[in-house]
């Protein structure tokens, strides 16, 4: 059985000072323990399906009937828990900025073009295995106002609900060789290496596709058990209900 | 199967909204069972600043109390017109809403009840993980004998239960999450 509970090697702790919209967010109580229930071992995963095979192409899904401008990318990976079970039919979200390094979204001023041909949405599930694939453009560095001459760098956003609540995770994935690495205090909130590590995608030539994309690996483990049934709740123990 | 280690959390940012599909924030239609409820509230930091960049999202039971989702084999229907998920992104005030139903009571243990409660993750720019609260309803007089709200200390407790408002035609209730300070409220390791 997966423990409960937010491991502090591999989660990053609330309040971390170099990341400074942390120090007036992160909770001053530490979060209380609560045994799982129905509640928790339940979620919206399993439900959530609405997805087309159109919507995990991010340089053809502006509906402009244009491609995005950048390096084209395939992003493919598979989704497991942590008893290394596949997640199958799950959904994964994931947004970026552009080539350029800008969002399109009202918040983001950065002085960079916005490419009419790119959303920077994408969406799709995992099959039977647990495996994704998401063909996209690399996403820019781009600057923001943390710190002086502070710069995110290249990442994808993910969003995975999995199998139950506690296994909900939002994330961002990194790439290889990246300098920024080093500089940047979300990317260091993870305290630890190895498992900071495993927020960097690894260049995987077997899915570079030849003339067309280059290739990246990127697995992701989720929180929480897979659905074994929940003893108390066999149909017999409320047969009198 | 080999044990895998864990993918950790990152922030979501200031720039997801736009991932948000029109209309997640409501989760009845017009065959959905059970009693409407709305249920809205705003979002602080710890200097009470509106959080105007925050991801709430919400999980709950059906009217019945059974949960969508395939470890819930309880033998109570499902409601093929809900699923009980929802998700809204806060306004430039820090406000949020969801129209949802009252939930069921849901089992604690073969032998033990919770009262009607709403599930909620809560994630932002500045949160390097989400958060896990749980909202209960004003009035319920399951509140007083929940597991979860009795392991709460006394005074932080309220800070669970959402306001019903006075006068209102029909069930309206206020739910603020404070992420930190002096009203801050009771967050849940999951
Ligand atoms: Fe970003």
């Amino acid at each position: 059985m997966t423990p409960v509970g937010r491991d502090p090697e591999v989660f990053p702790p609330y309040l971390y000072e170099a990341y400074r919209a942390t120090i007036r967010r992160s909770p001053a109580q530490p979060p209380m323990e609560i045994t799982p229930t129905l509640s928790e071992l339940t979620g919206p995963g399993p439900a959530l399906s609405a997805v087309t095979p159109e919507d995990a192409d991010l340089t053809r899904n502006a509906g402009t009937g244009g491609e995005a401008i950048g390096e084209r990318i395939i992003v493919a990976g598979r989704v497991l828990t942590a008893d290394g079970a596949a997640v199958p039919r799950t959904l994964i979200e994931i947004w970026q900025c552009n080539a350029a390094g800008r969002y399109r979204h009202r918040v983001d001023q950065h002085h960079a073009p916005l490419d009419p041909h790119f959303l920077g949405i994408g969406r799709c599930l995992t099959d039977a295995e647990g495996a994704y694939r998401f063909t996209t453009i690399k996403p820019g560095a781009y600057p923001w106002q943390n710190h002086e001459n502070a710069w995110r760098p290249a990442h994808i956003h993910f969003s995975l609900f999995g199998p139950s609540w506690t296994g909900r995770l939002i994330t961002q994935m990194y790439f290889p060789g990246d300098p920024l690495h080093a500089l940047d205090p979300i990317f260091n909130s993870v305290p630890n290496p190895d498992a900071r590590a495993r927020l960097v995608a690894a260049y995987a030539h077997d899915v570079t596709q030849p003339g067309w994309a280059l290739g990246y690996r990127f697995d992701i483990v989720l929180r929480g058990a897979a659905a074994t049934p929940f003893e108390p709740f066999e149909p017999a123990a409320h047969a009198g209900r | 199967m080999t044990p895998r280690r864990l993918t950790p959390s990152q922030t979501i940012g200031p720039f997801f909204h736009r991932m948000i599909t029109d209309g997640a924030n409501v989760l009845v239609v017009e065959e959905t069972k059970g009693e409407r409820i709305r249920i809205e509230g705003c979002v602080y930091d710890g200097d009470d600043v509106p959080v105007s960049d925050a991801l709430v999202e919400i999980w709950q039971a059906n009217a019945r109390g059974r949960y969508h989702h395939p470890m819930d084999r309880r033998p109570i229907p499902p409601d093929p017109a809900f699923i009980g998920f929802g998700r809204a992104g806060t306004d430039e005030a820090g406000a949020y809403w969801f129209e949802t139903i009252k939930p069921g009571p849901v089992p604690f243990t073969a032998a033990r009840w919770q009262a009607p409660h709403i599930n909620v993750a809560v994630s932002a720019r500045g949160l390097l993980d989400h958060l896990f609260t749980r909202i209960y309803l004003q009035g319920e007089p399951a509140n007083a004998e929940d597991p979860v709200l009795q392991r709460v200390p006394a005074a932080r407790r309220h800070t669970l239960i959402a306001t019903r408002a006075a006068g209102a035609e029909r069930a309206v209730y206020r739910f603020d999450i404070v992420l930190q300070g002096g009203r801050e409220t009771v967050f849940f390791d999951l």
